[in-house]
């Protein structure tokens, strides 16, 4: 049988039939979509605890329907006894009231107070406020003898459609999903890199501590201990992000029947026309239903694939230079944190060349990041979930590509002649001048 | 003590018959020195071939190239008639270094097993051969345990059975004995003897000397990257004997004062002589005999291989380098 993968069954069995692997594997997407459930659940779910009235004493709130708003409500009462309304805050049947006296002037500066028992949140206030002021602006608008498709029109805030140069019609919704699948693929495989590469250094690290590496390496050739270390473990960081992929589709499709609002917004949505009503409803529901509409305009089963090779070039390229500073490493893991500085700087380089790149996927910074091989991997991602050929053109894209395994060879051939040298040797910690020594050493 | 004398490697024992080994002017070289350098030597098939030096002298560089872990700069290596094939032959060496380990999580059984077909060995094979050593050793009740749980002296068993189980024919053992108790390291001296007796060519490293003394039928001193002696143990014992004998009386002579000796040390009528050039141990006896005293005892003290090594590395280099000296 193959050594190198009899090295890596090993290196995969070892890890995988750990009980940390099935749980961080099975709980950790769980977690997350429980995460979400209950981020969604809340924005979803209208609360009607908060209910002000309005005594208004000057008539101002007369011709307004109160609207039914999620979370704020105002209850508009002509004339009430303050002693009433003070005794229905005390029993919990209003938040609070506002005051409108008769002789409230509505085009001035006057304010107008809220009286409340206890003191109230932030963000509630704010909500107050902007609901609040939304009413007496739609009031004065009145005022000014405006009607309502003239206020419609003041109030729209979509007077600009973005459209590329073919004439493709680019919703801000799109936009913002591509930002977020960009943001969210690229911060996976910095997370992948560092958490698969650092498996590695630790499992190299861990051979020459325990002194088995000279035993290994009497009946295998130290590379295809390190190779066969490497694809162990890249399996392993596979079959997990596989597990995740198939755990959180799954899960997601379970959310419309958890959540039936969802499912019907969805499909409402494209029975809408025109920018007016779509904003009106984002403002209702909160832009779930775009988000949702933005997501199905995003190729995933081409940023998936992207993804698993990006994942796979990235890891294979650091994972040897997280491998040789593992097998540079002596007694003491501390020694690895001075050694490791040189290989996280550029993925930290990446990642914030990605967050530039995920707003601007073609400006001159993001194009270099996506082609640089110790940056393309994150950076890619950022662009690729704009979409070919708007956020990365298809040359770029296979140059990128061609680059990345180019790299990932050179790393490895680089790496591997530092390893061979590294695992068999003892004694104080070497420098990086040292160790670049070893990689031109003969055997 | 012995003076020093000048030795000049001894090169006598260059063609061997029936050689597993020969190592042809071997040279490794590093930034900094020197760390093998220039040294041949041939191993006997089936013999047990003891290579002694102390720290830092180059034996561990030499067993890693004889094993095909690093690359020799200059020189050649023939393993049984042939050039030495690293990506063929190390299948028939068994090696066991001085640093050596195992997976401490990984379960003893699947460990040896992983070892083994590491070394090319089918998986049936290796169980096989597996079970054979462990039962022979008595380690069957440990396949399930796991490395961390055992002791010292357990793992170095293991360590052993891994080493040989693909029954090598060329055993490397680098300091074997080390965290063995006496039973146990009796047990796999036991073993060394059966596997040389089967025919398999046994290298022995260490720097316990009365275990070389004892086990070991031609070894090679190595100092310094070089070659400093080669040849029978029991050879060099009489090449570096220094005429020293042992006399005791039933009473005490009238006279010790004769050409042919001089005393050393005398512990009550017992005496350490050394006879002078130019003398035999008949002219000391005749001395004697005819002083009328009973001689009860006489016999020649040869140097015991710990002397010739202090001797022989002190006098290679005006600082010994340090090495454990047997207690």
């Amino acid at each position: 049988m193959n050594k190198t993968f009899l090295i890596a069954r090993r290196e995969f069995l070892s890890r995988v039939q750990k009980k940390t692997f099935l749980l961080t594997t099975i709980l950790l997407p769980l977690f997350i979509f429980g995460f979400y459930a209950l981020i969604i659940y809340f924005s979803v779910k209208t609360s009607d605890n908060i209910q002000i009235a309005i005594v208004d004493r000057a008539h101002i709130m007369d011709n307004i329907l109160p609207k039914h708003s999620d979370d704020v409500q105002f209850i508009i009462l002509k004339d009430a006894s303050l002693n009433d309304l003070d005794n229905q805050i005390l029993q919990k049947k209003i938040t609070g009231y506002i005051l409108v006296p008769a002789h409230y002037n509505i085009m001035g500066f006057d304010t107008l107070s809220l009286k409340s028992d206890k003191s109230i949140g932030l963000l509630t206030r704010e909500k107050i406020q902007k609901k609040f002021s939304d009413l007496l602006e739609e009031k004065r608008l009145i005022a000014l003898n405006l009607n309502k498709k003239q206020i419609d029109s003041i109030q729209n805030a979509n007077t600009l459609q973005f459209t590329s140069l073919e004439g493709k019609k680019d919703s801000d919704a799109k936009a913002g999903v591509s930002y977020g699948v960009g943001y969210f693929s690229g911060f996976l495989i910095y997370i992948i890199l560092f958490i698969y590469g650092t498996m590695v250094m630790r499992g190299v690290m861990e051979e020459k501590m325990n002194r088995i590496a000279e035993v290994i390496v009497s009946s295998v050739k130290p590379f295809k201990l390190m190779m066969g270390k490497i694809t162990g473990i890249g399996a392993v960081g596979l079959v997990q992000f596989i597990i995740w992929i198939v755990l959180i589709l799954g899960l997601t499709m379970l959310l419309p029947f958890i959540f039936p609002q969802i499912g019907q917004q969805t499909t409402e949505l494209p029975m809408q026309p025109g920018a007016m009503q779509a904003a009106a409803s984002m403002k209702n529901s909160g832009g779930l239903q775009e988000v949702m509409a933005g997501l199905s305009t995003i190729n995933f089963p081409f940023i998936i694939g992207t993804f698993i090779f990006y994942f796979l070039g990235g890891y294979l390229l650091y994972a040897s230079l997280f491998a040789a500073v593992g097998s540079a490493v002596n007694e003491d893991p501390q020694d690895a944190q001075s050694l490791l500085l040189p290989i996280t700087m550029p993925i930290i380089f990446a990642m914030v060349i990605m967050t530039k790149a995920v707003n601007e996927p073609n400006s001159s910074l993001a194009v270099f990041g996506s082609m640089f091989p110790l940056t393309s991997p994150i950076v890619m991602m950022a662009r690729i979930a704009h979409g070919v050929p708007d956020g990365v053109p298809l040359w770029q894209l296979l140059l990128s590509m061609t680059l990345l395994v180019g790299g990932f060879l050179a790393t490895t051939w680089l790496a591997a002649k530092i390893y061979r040298v590294g695992i068999l040797m003892y004694g104080k910690k070497p420098t990086w001048k040292e160790m670049w020594k070893w990689a031109f050493i003969k055997n | 003590m012995f003076i020093p004398i000048n030795h000049e490697p001894n090169i006598n024992y260059y063609n061997v018959m029936n050689a597993i080994l020969q190592l042809h002017h071997l040279k490794k070289y590093y930034a900094t020195q020197k760390a093998v350098d220039d040294i041949s030597f041939e191993i006997e098939a089936g013999s047990i071939f003891g290579l002694l030096g102390p720290n830092g002298a180059g034996k561990t560089t030499l067993l890693r190239m004889i094993t095909g872990i690093i690359y020799p700069d200059e020189g050649e290596i023939t393993f049984d008639g042939k050039p030495f094939n690293p990506l063929d032959d190390t299948v028939k060496i068994g090696y066991m270094p001085e640093e050596r380990g195992l997976y401490k999580k990984m379960k003893i059984g699947e460990q040896a097993l992983y070892l083994a077909q590491l070394k090319g060995l089918s998986r049936a094979e290796a169980l096989s051969k597996i079970r054979f050593w462990f039962k022979k050793l008595e380690m069957e009740s440990w396949w399930n345990k796991k490395v961390e749980d055992l002791s010292k002296g357990m793992s170095q068993k293991l360590q052993f059975v891994t080493t040989v189980l693909h029954e090598p024919k060329l055993i490397i053992l680098d300091e074997p004995f080390s965290g063995l108790d006496p039973v146990n390291a009796n047990l796999i001296k036991d073993e060394i003897y059966r596997l040389a007796q089967q025919g398999s060519t046994v290298i022995f490293s260490t720097h316990r000397m009365e275990q070389v003394e004892e086990i070991c039928n031609h070894i090679v001193l190595v100092n310094l990257g070089k070659k400093i002696l080669d040849g029978k143990v029991q050879d060099i014992k009489q090449q570096f004997k220094q005429h020293t004998f042992n006399i005791a009386f039933d009473t005490a002579p009238a006279s010790l004062i004769h050409p042919s000796f001089e005393v050393v040390h005398q512990k009550g009528n017992d005496f350490t002589l050394i006879i002078h050039s130019g003398f035999r141990s008949n002219d000391v006896l005749q001395f004697f005999i005819a002083q009328n005293v009973n001689v009860v005892a006489f016999n020649e003290i040869l140097p015991s291989l710990n002397d010739i090594f202090i001797q022989l590395v002190e006098s290679t280099h005006s600082a010994a380098r340090s090495f454990e000296t047997v207690q």
